[in-house]
């Protein structure tokens, strides 16, 4: 292990020099946790899903991080999370499909008790026939809790994402629990270029004090599974405080925009703002429509991109300003429901103008190909389309 | 279309939109807000005054930040706090100890509780309060129904980031801010003309003379069962 010296997180994440690594996204989330000042890794680390947890055991065994415990599935992972946050730990869990289906009951449950704490989730695809390829559909599941849900486009997303989210999670106004999604397979088990700050520096321990709500005492009973609340009482409470209390975590999330913002540079990226077509996507969609958009500027035609990063708080006001002179949005994703399209239709005017698709699902690849196709077709450019045999 | 980003006392109605919908933000460092818009502290804290000075029933809602003897810094605060409530003509300390729900009610003359803060303002007749040493997510739950059914003027003397749903907000307040803010008082009711000789707040109706002498286990209730050992059990060794 090497020695590590606490610095700020500004310093870390948006200052300090960086080296140029290729490695998976696994690999990138656990370089992310080695800089982390992790108390605590939980996990039911299953195969197949990704070596994040295996790697991050790894780094428990070299001394990075202060514990690791292996629970017996994955909504008592999930709720041992909630534990070790609410007595003042940091702690970090990777899940994914099936599994974090398994722990949702747990996970929904952590914005509202106030659970800063980051979660890596591998998107792989939750529908029957079960598949183990990458599918984003789960991320639909996670959107309606009060998360706050960060889509890595690659690896280099993923270490950043992952570093980011602990201090954002943990600021005051903000207190909520941050995923960290990415495409299975295509970035956790690929290499990319990753660039990663030095190795002997870490984030300052969590103080958790600092926060709004009382930390929990875990050690003298009787123990409390929850925070003194009126979620199991609601008989002798006025619903106006259930009420309230929901309001509190979307707040919350609402107020998250400044530290994504100030620590991952906005929201979304913006690529030829003045474009007469835009592409916005998430995840690994995005680095197909980075492609496309890069075609198309070859091809002389005025296309743009919009990666959005941060899906929940959702860039509603941002979307409108970039989208508002655009003759054609097109919305490439990977998973039938197009989760992400309905919510790009719901916060601009005129929401005929927003392509639904291409979309591919069950792990299949998205083609640049198909993302041309809706470009020729919105600008009405007739392409000679070829058989292959 | 964009809805109006005032956040004025209520009653704001039956489930008012939170001020972060709004687009109301928490304010920079150095700075504070005063009915949803970013102003400098000095304007937030005379509005503050004034509405303490002015309007009916001003009381002082400390949280466990202030009440419990933490640390030094928390003595000092709630020191600063009952010199405050000094300046303030017939203003109340009414306390925020814990955030548990209480059955079957509160005595809202002795304790104010987040799961329904609008019975001790109503009961009281309250109309200017000021939120200091309470919890960040305690704090926005109480202004929010304050706001949604009282007409209550609120005021929120923050540690941390400040409070979108209070009237006044202050951020970063230590026991010298406070003190800073009695100072601004004192100035405004000598700009009123308000005549007033310090003196400290009412007893609070609820406590009842401390004795510890006469303590027994039995005294914790529920939670007895924990400091009596059970027939036949020998302690050996404890962490």
């Amino acid at each position: 292990m090497v020695e590590q010296k606490v610095v700020d997180p500004d310093y870390l994440i948006l200052e300090a020099p960086r080296e140029r690594k290729f490695i998976t996204g696994s690999q990138a989330f656990a370089e992310a946790i080695k800089r982390a000042n992790v108390d605590i890794a939980i996990a039911y680390p299953i195969t197949p899903q990704s070596e994040t947890m295996h790697l991050v055991g790894d780094l428990w065994a070299q001394g990075y991080v202060k514990d690791y415990y292996r629970a017996e599935e994955e909504y008592g992972a999930m709720s041992a999370i909630a534990g070790a946050v609410r007595g003042g730990a940091r702690a970090f869990s990777a899940t994914s499909g099936p599994g974090l289906l398994r722990g949702l009951e747990a996970i929904v449950s952590w914005p509202g008790h106030r659970i800063p704490a980051v979660l890596g989730v591998m998107t792989r695809v939750v529908n029957a026939p079960l598949s183990i390829q990458p599918d984003n559909v789960e991320i639909a599941y996670l959107l309606h809790s009060g998360l706050i849900v960060l889509h890595a486009e690659n690896q280099q997303d993923v270490f950043d994402f992952t570093l980011a989210g602990f201090p954002i999670s943990e600021k005051v106004d903000v207190y909520l629990p941050v995923v960290v999604a990415t495409e299975g397979f295509f970035v956790t088990h690929a290499k990319g270029y990753v660039e990663l700050p030095p190795e002997d520096m870490k984030l300052p321990p969590r103080d958790p004090y600092k926060a709004p709500v009382p930390p929990t005492d875990c050690e003298i009973p009787p123990a409390r599974i929850q925070r003194d609340a009126p979620v199991q009482k609601s008989n002798f409470m006025s619903y106006l405080i259930h009420a309230v209390w929901q309001q509190e975590v979307w707040s919350a999330n609402e107020r998250a925009r400044k530290w994504i913002k100030h620590y991952l540079g906005g929201l979304v990226e913006v690529v030829n703002p003045k474009a007469e077509v835009f592409i916005v996507a998430s995840g690994c969609a995005a680095a197909q429509g980075r492609e496309a958009q890069r075609y198309a500027e070859m091809e002389g035609l005025n296309v743009g991109l919009v990666k959005v990063k941060s899906i929940r708080p959702f860039p509603a006001q941002e979307l409108r300003e970039i989208l508002k002179d655009a003759k054609a949005i097109i919305v490439p994703e990977h998973n039938i429901v197009g989760w992400l399209c309905k919510e790009v239709k719901a916060v601009i005017p005129n929401g005929e103008r927003v392509v639904e698709g291409p979309r591919v699902y069950g792990g299949m690849t998205l083609p640049v190909e198909l993302i041309m196709d809706e470009i020729y077709r919105v600008l009405g450019i007739k392409k000679e389309k070829k058989t292959l045999v | 279309m964009a809805e109006e980003k005032v956040i004025k006392p209520g009653p704001a109605g039956y489930i008012p939109k939170p001020a972060a919908f709004l687009g109301v933000d928490t304010p920079p460092p150095g700075k504070a807000l005063l009915y949803g818009e970013v102003v400098d502290e000095e304007t937030a804290m005379r509005e503050a005054a004034k509405a303490m000075l002015t309007r009916r029933n001003p009381t002082i809602f400390p949280g466990p930040l202030v009440l419990w003897g933490y640390n030094t810094s928390a003595i000092e605060k709630a020191k600063a706090v009952l010199e405050l409530a000094m300046e303030i003509p017939n203003c109340r300390i009414i306390p925020m100890p814990d955030y548990r729900p209480k059955y079957p009610k509160i005595n809202p003359e002795a304790e104010i509780n987040p799961n329904h803060p609008n019975l001790t303002i109503l009961h009281n007749r309250i109309e200017a309060c000021i939120f200091v040493g309470v919890h960040c997510h305690y704090a926005n739950l109480s202004l929010r129904m304050i706001r949604a059914g009282t007409n209550c003027f609120t005021i929120a003397l923050c540690a941390e980031m400040g409070h979108e749903d209070a009237m006044v907000s202050l951020r970063d307040v230590h026991a010298d801010d406070i003190r800073r803010f009695r100072d601004v008082v004192v100035e405004m009711r000598k700009e009123l003309g308000i005549e007033w000789e310090p003196k400290l707040p009412p007893e609070n109706p609820s406590l009842p003379k401390e004795e510890w002498t006469n303590l027994s286990a039995l005294d914790f209730g529920e939670y007895a069962y924990l400091l009596l050992p059970r027939k036949g059990e020998v302690v050996e060794e404890s962490e």
